[in-house]
């Protein structure tokens, strides 16, 4: 909302500076957006009369006037097309200090346009800083004083404010809503401007029928005739439109947006003549047509309140007009509406037509259900001050089982010491509540308050107290530190908690990345193709389109931004929901996932250029693993379509898979144009977060005793495979199993492979024998010849 | 006796021009060692008188004690040499650079979130995560924002269909613990949102925290106490000036947002949050008996705050993931 601020102090004017007021508005909670000047900072300019006008004898676009400052004419070379003999404009004389367009001021000199001498200059709105575009001169009404100063004509030393007004506050869009809060917070009174009912000279109606009264309960409508729409809109009015923001267009629709601004009731005009019968305020049909102010022709939908008359629908209720029934230049009849809507009834209705109007925005927030008549009358005044003509009588048509109930809230003085641990007297919340409207009856435990009709916000005794602490101000209440039950929590031992996982990445050299929930539909597909990933209805744009159902398809793309920034290394991790569709609902589960690339350790003296491959992921990931103890994770060979099906793990705890890793598909990595190798992981972060309790065995006082084998096997034999042998017949004095070399190559047949352990086994009670050590190992050695193919090397 | 200075005198010559440890332990055996010449006269004492034995006996001793030290500062001299020697040799560029494994970092917005849990973990709150995924009963209905209101569209929210959204603020999870839980409730709620605006100062995801405190006795006063505490330990600034100025959320009633003081503002002041207390309607929504029971609720922008405590100048940044964005946060 935005209003200047002169309007406002002819309401209520409190001893306050513009920055004071500005401020104290915006601790009432009406934050103030802006304040600017009505114009810019110029001086000598003047009323001017052009008194003659001729053509410029060398050019086609120039007029060549004489222009009268009241006292004596100066030739004046002017550009405008507008500029006409008789006309009066704003005229910067010689030495006028105008704004430039580069900031700068500049001053007005005697100066020659095409060999023709000007003495000053005839001015725009946009050249006074009034307006940022005009089209032609300013056009000043027939009785400006002539020679008089323009800033004192236009009364330009005021400010525009803007106040960026929440939703509960309909009551503070109009002048009228600010008065009375700016003067119940200065305890000053408010000077409403005086309203004399205009009688009725004329017999003639229109009939209303309410056929929707559950969304449009009153109506009040009233036919004025013979109105000269033709004529000027007086300055002052045109002056408080133009600083709220609103055009003049002509005179009637200028004095129903000038009681829409004032009064906060947005009203309606119709041409009388293109009526046909009674008007039926219902809800439109499916696929009824309409042609709005402007042009644009809409479908309306039967959730639609609309003005109709007994052939067509009319206008879209409290949103916008429809073009044939408009005021037009032609006008000579007019049919007023004032109505009061249901917020429920409009509310998303004007969004739902891609409409955001003056009167939208009221209605669907709430306009004063008491206001209809006075607003009617005000405009029928200033209409008739303006454009003449005669009035018929006020009809009002209501509804009343369907109009707003008045609320009546009990407010106690207990209730508002514990929820602002404020305790005051008793006469200064009576004077707060009824400074705002409210009709407040003190009662023994506190009040009650009778609600007024243009406050929709207030309904319980919770909104009251808020009332009370605006008025009394947020920053006077005291301040408390809360006192609690010193209670201790519960945690769970085994849980690694998840800032000690990321930590863990952290420190192995990863760098956390945040990506968003919503890919790239076309890469979740690549990257996850046996998924649809659940769609959002209105991305925000095409590339933002669907839910991750892993958290891959972000981090390669982070990858890539990196890669594609000279990064030679990238090793990145994120935690975060996925979002994976099942068939009878949507599973969002918390994952931890990572990506590494590039170069194993980043360039520098003590390193080889090696590339990080499967094993350096796999590395962080086991170790990742131990973080909760041993709980009992393996590896197996698993496979996805984004991974390379030769370098994928299956990663289980126990029975239930958690996560997998791998390398990117060399297909999948070629359709993305990623050049270098990338590794991936993903783990259910529920799963791997919750580890075991550490359990003491005792420590052996007797040597170990360790035996180092190797064996040839097949390429297709996996460690895993050789591991679980042994573990099976190295005897259960087995303690650990280390495979220290794989070799490949020279003395070893093209399709096999080497592989170097080491065994070691001890005893907690006694040194273990030579003879057991061989058995074991001739026990391990036998099983992995016959079932593994494998071939002891001496 | 004169064989014995003399003895001695050759001796410390000896000692003196040894040029290695060898050396001087041979000067050692010559002297001191079993067949030494200084260890020979230590014999000849028992061919001595009574009278005349202890009084040589003590000569020749100091004699054999002055060699002694002679040879053992030698020794010590020779020895810090050789170290020396050695250690001139080994030396290295301690200024190149190490091996291994850089370490990386936390984004910056966990950095901050993880701060403010700790703030308010220490103080009794804690964690609670709901759902990103939410329905429109959480998201607006039980936090008293009704379908067509205003403050709905203002959410600028993502929708899947009629009934599935992205949830716009991390509000839903104080009614998810309501839900389940008895008060006294204390939690911290961190989390990504989503809103359907993007430009110089909006992305469609950004996080929020926020805090609920629900108990038999809690007022507007206990909650600026809290918000005002939070910003000064935040910001580290126990001068840090707050305001609190009235707004509306459909949730809270009444309700406030909070300004901290910020020179580089227009104004002066600067939005950090929107805080109330706990509309009586979203209490009754969750099963709790708002007349028995109050709560305040306080939330945060933390991509702002982490844009205002570490001077980020671009909200976007933080979802671009460029390494030398992130390790500036190492």
């Amino acid at each position: 909302m935005k209003f200047s601020e002169s309007w406002l102090r002819e309401w209520v004017n409190p001893s306050l500076t513009t920055q004071e007021l500005e401020a104290q508005v915006t601790m009432a909670g009406l934050e103030v957006d802006g304040v600017e000047g009505v114009a810019a900072a110029f001086s000598g300019i003047v009323v001017g009369e052009v008194i003659k006008r001729e053509q410029h004898p060398d050019a086609d676009k120039l007029s060549l006037c004489q222009v009268s400052d009241g006292a004596e004419l100066f030739q004046v070379v002017c550009g405008a097309a507008n500029v006409r003999e008789g006309l009066k404009i704003p005229f910067a004389k010689i030495g006028a200090i105008l704004p430039g367009a580069d900031g700068k001021d500049f001053k007005i000199k005697k100066a020659k346009l095409r060999g023709v001498e000007s003495f000053g200059m005839l001015c725009a709105e946009s050249e006074m800083g009034m307006s940022d575009s005009s089209d032609g001169l300013m056009e000043l009404a027939g009785d400006a004083p002539v020679g008089s100063d323009i800033r004192e004509y236009l009364k330009l030393d005021d400010s525009i404010i803007e106040v960026d007004l929440t939703p509960n506050r309909a009551d503070c869009l109009s002048v009228k809503g600010l008065a009375r809060e700016v003067g119940t917070l200065n305890k000053k009174d408010v000077t409403e401007p005086v309203i004399n009912p205009v009688a009725a000279t004329i017999d003639d109606v229109v009939d209303v029928k309410l056929s929707a009264p559950q969304a449009c309960p009153k109506y009040v409508g009233r036919v004025i005739k013979s109105v000269n729409v033709k004529a000027q809109t007086p300055l002052w009015m045109v002056e408080k439109l133009r600083r709220s923001g609103v055009r003049s267009i002509d005179p009637i629709v200028d004095v129903t947006n000038f009681v829409l601004l004032e009064q906060g009731q947005p009203m309606h005009a119709f041409d009388l003549a293109k009526l046909e019968g009674a008007i039926d305020v219902r809800m439109a049909k499916a696929n009824e047509e309409l042609t709005l102010l402007g042009g644009q022709e809409i479908k309306l939908t039967n959730d639609t309140l609309v003005i109709s008359d007994q052939s067509k629908a009319l206008a879209i209720a409290g949103v916008m007009g429809g073009e044939f029934s408009g005021v037009t230049a032609d006008t000579k009849d007019i049919f007023l509406e004032v109505a009061y809507f249901n917020p429920v009834s409009i509310a998303g209705k004007a969004r739902n037509y891609g409409l955001h109007t003056d009167s939208s925005h009221r209605f669907e927030r709430g306009v004063d259900y008491r206001l209809q008549a006075v607003a009617m009358e005000r405009a029928t005044q200033l209409i008739q001050d303006i454009c003449g003509g005669v009035a018929g009588p006020v009809v009002e048509t209501v509804e009343e089982s369907a109009m707003p109930v008045e609320a009546t809230v009990k407010l106690r003085a207990s209730r508002i010491k514990q929820v602002l641990a404020l305790e005051l007297p008793k006469a200064d919340i009576t004077d707060m509540l009824t400074r705002l409207g409210m009709q407040v009856t003190e009662t023994g435990s506190g009040w009650t308050v009778n609600v007024p009709s243009y406050r929709f916000d207030i309904s319980i005794e919770p909104d009251l107290i808020e009332e009370i602490a605006r008025i009394y101000g947020y920053n006077n209440l005291p301040v408390n530190t809360p006192v609690g039950a010193l209670e201790l929590e519960v945690t769970q031992e085994i849980n690694t908690p998840i800032q000690v996982i990321k930590q863990f990445w952290v420190d192995r050299g990863y760098q956390e990345a945040i990506t968003y929930s919503f890919v790239d539909p076309k890469v979740q597909k690549l990257v996850d193709p046996e998924i649809e990933g659940l769609a959002l209805a209105n991305p925000i744009s095409a590339d933002m389109g669907v839910m991750r159902t892993n958290l891959w398809v972000g981090l390669i793309k982070a990858a890539e931004h990196n890669l594609n920034r000279q990064q030679d290394t990238v090793r990145l991790f994120e935690s975060g929901l996925r979002f994976v569709p099942q068939k009878d609902e949507l599973v969002q589960d918390a994952v931890i996932s990572g990506l590494i690339c590039g170069s194993r350790i980043s360039k520098g003296w003590t390193n080889s250029s090696e590339k990080v491959d499967f094993y350096d992921l796999k590395g962080d990931v086991e170790e990742m693993l131990t973080l909760g103890g041993q709980s009992g994770y393996h590896f197996e060979v698993g496979s996805h379509p984004a991974l390379h099906p030769g370098q994928c793990a299956a990663i289980f705890k126990g029975a239930k898979q958690v996560g997998l890793m791998g390398a990117l598909h060399p297909v999948l990595q070629k359709q993305l144009g990623i050049k270098t190798q990338l590794y991936v992981y993903e783990l259910l972060l529920a799963d791997v977060s919750e580890g075991v309790l550490p359990k003491f065995k005792a420590v052996s006082k007797f040597p170990e005793v360790s035996r180092d084998l190797a064996f040839v096997v097949d390429e297709s034999v996996q460690w895993s495979q050789v591991e679980s042998v042994i573990r099976e017949k190295a005897g259960d004095k087995l303690n650990s199993v280390t495979l220290f070399d794989v070799y490949r190559g020279q003395g070893i047949e093209n399709g096999r492979k080497s592989l170097a352990l080491g065994l070691t086994w001890q005893d907690p009670s006694r040194t273990l024998n030579d003879e057991e050590i061989t058995s074991w190992v001739d026990s391990v050695v036998a099983s992995l010849t016959e079932g593994l193919a494998a071939q002891l090397r001496g | 006796m004169e064989n014995l200075q003399n003895l001695v005198a050759a001796a410390l010559a000896n000692v003196k021009e040894a040029q290695d440890v060898q050396a001087l332990d041979q000067v050692r055996v010559d002297y001191l060692g079993k067949k030494g010449q200084i260890t020979a006269l230590l014999k000849t004492l028992g061919k001595l008188s009574n009278e005349e034995r202890p009084q040589a006996g003590a000569k020749i001793n100091e004699a054999k004690q002055q060699v002694e030290v002679a040879i053992s500062e030698k020794k010590a001299a020779l020895e810090g040499a050789a170290l020396s020697e050695k250690l001139k040799s080994e030396s290295i560029d301690i200024t190149l650079p190490g091996r291994g494994q850089k370490a990386g970092g936390l984004h910056p917005v966990t950095r901050t979130l993880q701060r403010i849990e700790s703030f308010f973990s220490n103080a009794g709150y804690s964690v609670a995560v709901g759902p990103e995924v939410e329905d429109n009963f959480h998201n607006f209905d039980a936090l008293n924002i009704p379908a067509h209101h205003p403050a709905r569209a203002m959410h600028d929210t993502f929708y899947f269909d009629a009934q599935n959204l992205l949830r716009t603020h991390t509000s839903p999870v104080q009614i998810r613990t309501m839900e389940t839980q008895e008060p006294p409730i204390r939690i911290i709620c961190p989390g990504r949102v989503y809103r359907c605006d993007s430009d110089v100062t909006h992305t469609p995801m950004f996080h929020q925290i926020e805090g609920l405190l629900v108990d038999k006795q809690v007022s507007f006063a206990d909650l600026k106490g809290t918000v005002e505490q939070f910003l000064r330990v935040f910001f580290e600034d126990e001068n840090l000036d707050v305001r609190f100025r009235p707004s509306y959320f459909p949730f809270t009633e009444p309700s406030a947002e909070f300004d901290i003081k910020w020179e580089a503002s227009k104004t002066g002041w600067l939005e950090v949050g929107g805080c109330g207390m706990v509309h009586p309607n979203v209490l009754k929504s969750s099963g709790v008996d708002p007349e028995e029971y109050m709560g305040f609720a306080f939330g945060l922008g933390v991509e702002r705050l982490a844009m205002l405590r570490y001077g980020v100048s671009d909200l976007r940044m933080f979802f671009e993931n460029d390494l030398k964005f992130l390790a500036q946060f190492n």
